[in-house]
C-alpha cells in the first residue's frame, strides 16, 4: 500500500492507504475526523468539501494518495484558538443551517468563495455555492450568512490594514 | 441561578440564537455513520437489479471466501429470524390487501432495489466488494409501473393476492347529485402528482451495539422515530422492548424519509444478535434512491361544480395512489390524510373524496414532507385557477368569494374537520401588498400586448393544512395504529439548571432552542440554563416522535404544561419557606413572591435547592424536582396562508424563472421567528422543487432512471429565488400557547402557486395543461403544441413576438 504524508488541520499524519481510498474516507475512517460528511456518491452534494492546499475540493473526488504532501483543512480546523471563523459565526447568526449535515461543506466552499471574491453579490454567492446542496434552508439564509461574513471579514481586514 | 437569568420572561416570540448550532458549525457532530465501536463490522445489502423476478437460487459461498468477510446470508437463510414482517401501522380499511414484507426477499423481488442478500465484513469496502461474489438466479417477470395498467391485474405484484388494488377509501358529504347536475359550470381535470425522492442530505445509517450475552441491544439510527422504531423492532425481531434501546443521534434531515421501519434496521439488529458484534450499515445515496421511501405519486381526477358567480357548489377528488411494491409504515394513510384537505379553505355544499391504493413494481412510497396534504392543495388550488379561467374571473376574487370568513370560525368543514381559527383576509391582504399584485398584473398585460418573449404569469395558493398530528381519538377513527399524544418531563437540578426531556426528536427543526424558550418562560429562567434531552429511549421513556408538524403543537404544549406543573409543585414548598399560604404567592420573573410584600421572595433556584435538601418541607411533601405531562390535543391545528408567485417564462426556450415569491403564513403564535422563517424557506424550496425540478422516473421495465443525484434534480442555490416571507398571527384556540406548527406549510402551499404562475404566463399562447415538473423542455413542448393549435384557429397570427 502506498504511504502518504498529509497535513490535516495543522497535524501531519503518515499512513499506508489503499490506492482506491477516497480522501473523505481517509479523513473520516482513518483519522476519525468525522466533521466532514458524505452526502452522495456522485460528487453532486458537496457535503464533503474541504480545503486542499487552500482551494475547496469535494473530498469524495480526491484519492487519499493524491493528498500526499498536501495541506488539508476541514471544518474541524477552521476556528482559530477556539474562536469561530466569521463564516461559522454568520451561519449561526443568520440561521444558515438547520440539520447541519451540509454545513461543513457549505462553509468550506464559502471560505474559498470569499477568498476568490471577498465582496460577492447575492447572485455570485448563489452561483459560487452551486456545487453544495442543502435540503433544509432553501439557501436564503445561507446567502445572507455568506454576505454577512464577507462584510465582517472586509471590515476586520480594514481594521488590520488601517 | 443568577438574578439576571431570573429576569428573562419574554423569550417566547424572540429570535434567540439556536443552541444546536455550535456542534454543527464546528463539525463536532454525532451522525450515525460517525459512531464507532471496537470490533464493529459493516453490513452491505445486495439489491435486485430487476423490478420483478422470481428468485430461483442464491449462493453466498463465494462471498464468504472474500477477504474480511465474516458472514453472508440470503433471504431464505434468515427467514426463521423474524417474529413478524416489516410493519404497516395504518390499515386504512378492514379489507386492505396487505402483503407480507420481509426484510430480504426470498422467493420474488418486486422492485429494483429489493434486498436479496446481506454481507458482513470488517470494513465498508470489503462488504461492498463481496456483494459482487453473491450469485443470484433470477427468472424475470413482467414489471408494472403504471397504476391504471396495474389495476387491470394482468401483471400481479403479489401473485398470491390476486389483485394490485390495496384498498378503496372514500368520504362523502352533502348532495353531490344536486350540486353537480344543474351546475352552470363544471370543470374537470386530471393532475399527475409526480413521484418524488425526499433526499434528506444525510443518508440513512444504522449501528447496532449488542451485549449479546445479556440479550441487550442499542440501536443508533438516522431515524425520526426512535420510540416507534423500538416497538416495531420488538414486533419484527422478538427482542423484548425492555431489552432494546434506540437512539436517534444527530440526524441530518428527514422530511418523512426517516419516518419508517426499514429492512436494514431490523437486519442490523438480527445480525448483531447472531454475530455478537456491533454492526454498521450506511446507505450510499444511489442505494438510498432505491431503498428509501419515495413520496407523492398520485393520479388526481378532479371535478368542481360552481354557480355562474363563482360560488363553489361541490368538489370531487378521485385518486389513484401508488403504494409501490409494499406497504411501509404509513404508506396507505398518506393519500387518505388528504381526504380532509381537498376542500381547503372553501365553503361548499357537497364533497366527495375517494382513493384507490395501487401496488406497482416500484420503491414503496410513504410520508414525504406534507404527506397527502401537498397533493390535495396542489389539485385544489390548480382547480380554483382553472375555474377562474372558465369563469373569466380574477383567481383571487374567486377565492375571496368562497373562503371561510374570519368571523365564521370555528367552522365545521364539508370534509368533517372543525377549523378552530383563521384569517384568510388578513394574510391575503398582506401578501397582495408585498407582492404588488396589481402592478404585476399590469406588467403582465403590457408584456402580452407587446408579444414579449419573456411572458409573465402570476400564481396563487391560498392554502390551509391540518397538522399537529394528532388527537389520538381522531387517529383511532382513521384506523391508525397508534395515538398522537406527546410527553415531556421538566426537572430542576439542585444547582438551578433544568433538564427538559421530550418524546419528539429533531433533525434540523431546532427543538432544543424552541423547547428551551417555552420552558424558560414558564420557569422564569434563561433559555441557556435549560437543556433539552431527546432521541434516546433510555432518556425519554415515552414519545411518539417527529412528523406531521406535531413537535411544537403537541410536544411543545407538553413542555409548557410540565413546566407549569413544576412551578405549582415548587410553589407549595416556597410558601412553606416564606411562611405564607400558597394562594398568596405569585410567580414573577422566576421568583415566588408574597403578593403585596415583594420583599418576601424566594427564587425558583433557592426553592429547588431547599426541596433537594428536604430539611424543612411541609408535612407529606414529596421532595421531587420534576414534573411530567402527557398531552393529547383535542383537535388538529390549521396553519394557513397566501402564497403568490410571479414566474417569467422564456417563450423561446421554455425556461421558467421565478421572478418573485411572496408568502404570508399564519402558523399561529410563534416561539422563535428565526426558526419559523427557516422552516418556511426550506418548505418553499421543496414545494418549488416539485413544481419545477424534481421527478422520480421509471422506465417501462421498472428501472429507476433518476437513480442518483446526477439525474434527480435537487435544486441548488442558483435555482431558487430570494423568498419574501411574512406572517400573520391568528392563535390556535386548541392549545394554551396558540401555536399551530410550521414544518410542512411551505411545502404544502408553494407547488400550486408556482405551476399556476407558469400556466398563467403561457395560457394565452394556447397552453392549458402542463405536468410537473414544469421543466424547460416540458414548457417548450407545450408552447409548440399550443402554437400549433392556435395556428389552426388563426393561422395568420405571428409567433410570440421578440424582445
Amino acid at each position: 500500500m502506498p504511504r502518504i504524508s498529509v497535513t490535516v488541520d495543522g497535524v501531519t499524519y503518515e499512513d499506508d492507504v489503499e490506492p482506491r481510498l477516497l480522501l473523505v474516507y481517509y479523513l473520516r475512517d482513518t483519522l476519525g475526523l468525522t466533521g466532514t460528511n458524505v452526502g452522495c456518491d456522485t460528487s453532486n452534494c458537496g457535503a464533503c468539501t474541504v480545503l486542499f492546499d487552500g482551494r475547496s475540493v469535494k473530498s469524495c473526488t480526491v484519492l487519499a494518495v493524491q493528498a500526499d504532501g498536501a495541506t488539508i483543512m476541514t471544518i474541524q480546523g477552521l476556528a482559530t484558538n477556539g474562536e469561530w471563523h466569521p463564516l461559522q459565526k454568520a451561519f449561526h447568526s443568520e440561521h444558515g443551517l438547520q440539520c447541519g449535515y451540509c454545513t461543513p461543506g457549505m462553509i468550506m466552499s464559502s471560505v474559498d468563495l470569499l477568498e476568490q471574491n471577498p465582496d460577492p453579490t447575492d447572485d455570485e454567492i448563489r452561483h459560487g455555492l452551486e456545487g453544495n446542496l442543502c435540503r433544509c434552508t432553501g439557501y436564503k439564509n445561507i446567502v445572507s450568512a455568506v454576505r454577512t461574513a464577507a462584510s465582517e471579514m472586509q471590515s476586520s481586514q480594514q481594521e488590520v490594514t488601517s | 441561578m443568577t438574578d439576571t437569568a431570573a429576569t428573562r420572561t419574554n423569550q417566547i416570540g424572540t429570535a434567540l440564537p439556536r443552541k444546536e448550532d455550535a456542534k454543527l458549525v464546528t463539525g463536532q457532530t454525532t451522525w450515525t455513520d460517525n459512531i464507532q465501536f471496537p470490533g464493529m463490522l459493516y453490513m452491505s445489502v445486495l439489491r435486485s437489479p430487476m423490478a420483478h423476478a422470481r428468485i430461483t437460487g442464491v449462493d453466498v459461498s463465494a462471498a464468504l471466501e472474500q477477504p474480511g468477510v465474516l458472514a453472508a446470508f440470503s433471504g431464505a437463510d434468515l427467514a426463521d429470524e423474524w417474529a413478524g414482517p416489516l410493519p404497516c401501522a395504518w390499515p386504512v380499511t378492514p379489507d386492505m390487501v396487505h402483503p407480507d414484507h420481509w426484510p430480504l426477499a426470498t422467493d420474488e423481488v418486486r422492485y429494483a432495489g429489493d434486498g436479496v442478500a446481506v454481507v458482513v465484513a470488517r470494513d465498508r469496502f470489503a462488504a461492498s466488494d463481496a456483494l459482487e461474489h453473491i450469485m443470484v438466479d433470477y427468472e424475470p417477470l413482467e414489471a408494472v409501473v403504471d397504476m391504471e395498467k396495474a389495476l387491470e391485474d394482468q401483471v400481479l405484484v403479489h401473485g398470491d393476492k390476486g389483485t394490485n388494488k390495496s384498498f378503496f377509501w372514500q368520504l362523502e358529504n352533502g348532495d353531490l347529485d344536486t350540486a353537480f347536475n344543474d351546475a352552470p359550470v363544471v370543470v374537470k381535470r386530471r393532475f399527475i402528482n409526480q413521484r418524488l425522492i425526499p433526499t434528506a442530505i444525510e443518508p440513512r445509517a444504522v449501528v447496532v451495539a449488542p451485549i449479546a450475552a445479556a440479550g441487550e441491544y442499542t440501536m443508533y439510527s438516522a431515524t425520526q422515530i426512535p420510540h416507534i422504531l423500538r416497538l416495531m423492532l420488538t414486533l419484527t425481531t422478538g427482542v423484548p422492548e425492555s431489552k432494546l434501546r434506540v437512539v436517534a443521534p444527530d440526524v441530518g434531515g428527514g422530511f418523512g424519509s426517516k419516518l419508517n421501519v426499514y429492512a436494514e434496521e431490523v437486519l442490523a439488529l438480527v445480525l448483531a444478535k447472531k454475530l455478537s458484534r456491533p454492526i454498521k450499515w450506511t446507505e450510499t445515496r444511489s442505494e438510498g434512491y432505491l431503498a428509501t421511501i419515495h413520496g407523492r405519486d398520485q393520479i388526481q381526477d378532479m371535478e368542481i361544480a360552481a354557480d355562474a358567480d363563482g360560488r363553489i357548489r361541490a368538489i370531487r377528488a378521485n385518486l389513484y395512489a401508488d403504494m409501490g411494491a409494499y406497504l411501509q409504515l404509513v404508506t396507505p394513510g398518506i393519500p387518505v390524510l388528504g381526504a380532509f384537505m381537498y376542500n381547503g379553505i372553501y365553503k361548499m355544499d357537497a364533497y366527495s373524496f375517494n382513493c384507490t391504493g395501487v401496488f406497482t413494481t416500484k420503491t414503496p412510497t410513504d410520508a414525504y414532507r406534507g404527506a397527502g396534504r401537498p397533493e390535495a392543495t396542489y389539485a385544489l388550488e390548480r382547480m380554483i385557477d382553472e375555474l377562474a379561467v372558465e369563469l373569466d374571473m380574477d383567481p383571487m376574487e374567486l377565492r375571496r368569494r368562497n373562503w371561510i370568513k374570519h368571523e365564521e370560525f370555528p367552522y365545521d368543514t364539508i370534509s368533517g374537520l372543525t377549523y378552530d381559527s383563521g384569517n384568510y383576509e388578513a394574510a391575503t391582504a398582506k401578501a397582495m401588498k408585498l407582492f404588488d399584485y396589481d402592478g404585476l398584473r399590469a406588467e403582465q398585460q403590457r408584456r402580452r400586448a407587446a408579444g414579449d418573449r419573456m411572458q409573465l404569469g402570476l400564481g396563487i395558493s391560498t392554502y390551509t393544512e391540518m397538522c399537529g398530528l394528532a388527537p389520538s381519538r381522531v387517529l383511532g377513527s382513521l384506523d391508525y395504529g397508534a395515538g398522537g399524544w406527546e410527553q415531556a418531563t421538566v426537572r430542576m437540578m439542585p444547582s438551578g439548571t433544568v433538564e427538559v426531556v421530550v418524546g419528539t426528536s429533531p433533525h434540523g427543526q431546532g427543538h432544543e432552542t424552541t423547547f428551551s424558550q417555552i420552558a424558560a418562560d414558564a420557569l422564569g429562567m434563561d433559555y441557556k440554563d435549560i437543556e433539552v434531552l431527546h432521541g434516546d429511549t433510555k432518556v425519554s421513556a415515552q414519545g411518539l416522535d417527529t412528523y406531521g408538524s406535531r413537535s411544537l403543537a403537541v410536544g411543545g404544549i407538553a413542555v409548557h404544561k410540565a413546566a407549569e406543573r413544576l412551578v405549582d409543585k415548587l410553589k407549595v414548598a416556597a410558601a412553606h419557606m416564606l411562611e405564607a399560604s400558597a394562594d398568596d404567592l405569585e410567580f414573577v420573573d422566576g421568583n415566588f413572591r408574597v403578593q403585596g410584600s415583594p420583599e418576601a421572595s424566594k427564587s425558583i433556584g433557592d426553592v429547588a435547592l431547599g426541596v433537594f435538601a428536604s430539611h424543612d418541607l411541609p408535612d407529606g411533601y414529596e421532595p421531587t424536582l420534576s414534573a411530567e405531562v402527557t398531552f393529547d390535543p383535542e383537535n388538529f391545528s390549521f396553519p394557513h396562508g397566501t402564497h403568490l408567485c410571479a414566474v417569467e417564462v422564456d417563450t423561446e426556450t421554455g425556461m421558467p424563472h421565478i421572478l418573485k415569491y411572496v408568502c404570508v403564513d399564519d402558523v399561529g403564535n410563534v416561539i422563535n421567528p428565526q426558526v419559523v422563517g427557516g422552516q418556511v424557506h426550506g418548505g418553499l424550496a421543496q414545494g418549488i422543487a416539485q413544481a419545477l425540478f424534481e421527478e422520480a422516473v421509471y422506465d417501462a421495465e421498472g428501472n429507476l432512471t433518476t437513480g442518483s443525484l446526477v439525474d434527480y434534480y435537487v435544486p441548488g442555490a442558483p435555482d431558487l429565488p430570494d423568498f419574501i416571507t411574512e406572517r400573520t398571527e391568528t392563535p390556535a384556540t386548541s392549545n394554551p400557547l396558540g401555536v399551530k406548527g410550521v414544518g410542512e406549510a411551505g411545502t404544502i402551499a408553494s407547488t400550486p402557486a408556482v405551476v399556476n404562475a407558469v400556466l398563467d404566463a403561457i395560457r394565452h399562447l394556447g397552453v392549458s395543461e402542463l405536468d410537473m415538473p414544469c421543466s424547460p423542455e416540458r414548457v417548450w413542448r407545450a408552447l409548440q403544441e399550443g402554437s400549433a393549435s392556435r395556428d389552426q384557429i388563426a393561422p395568420e397570427r405571428a409567433e410570440g413576438g421578440q424582445q
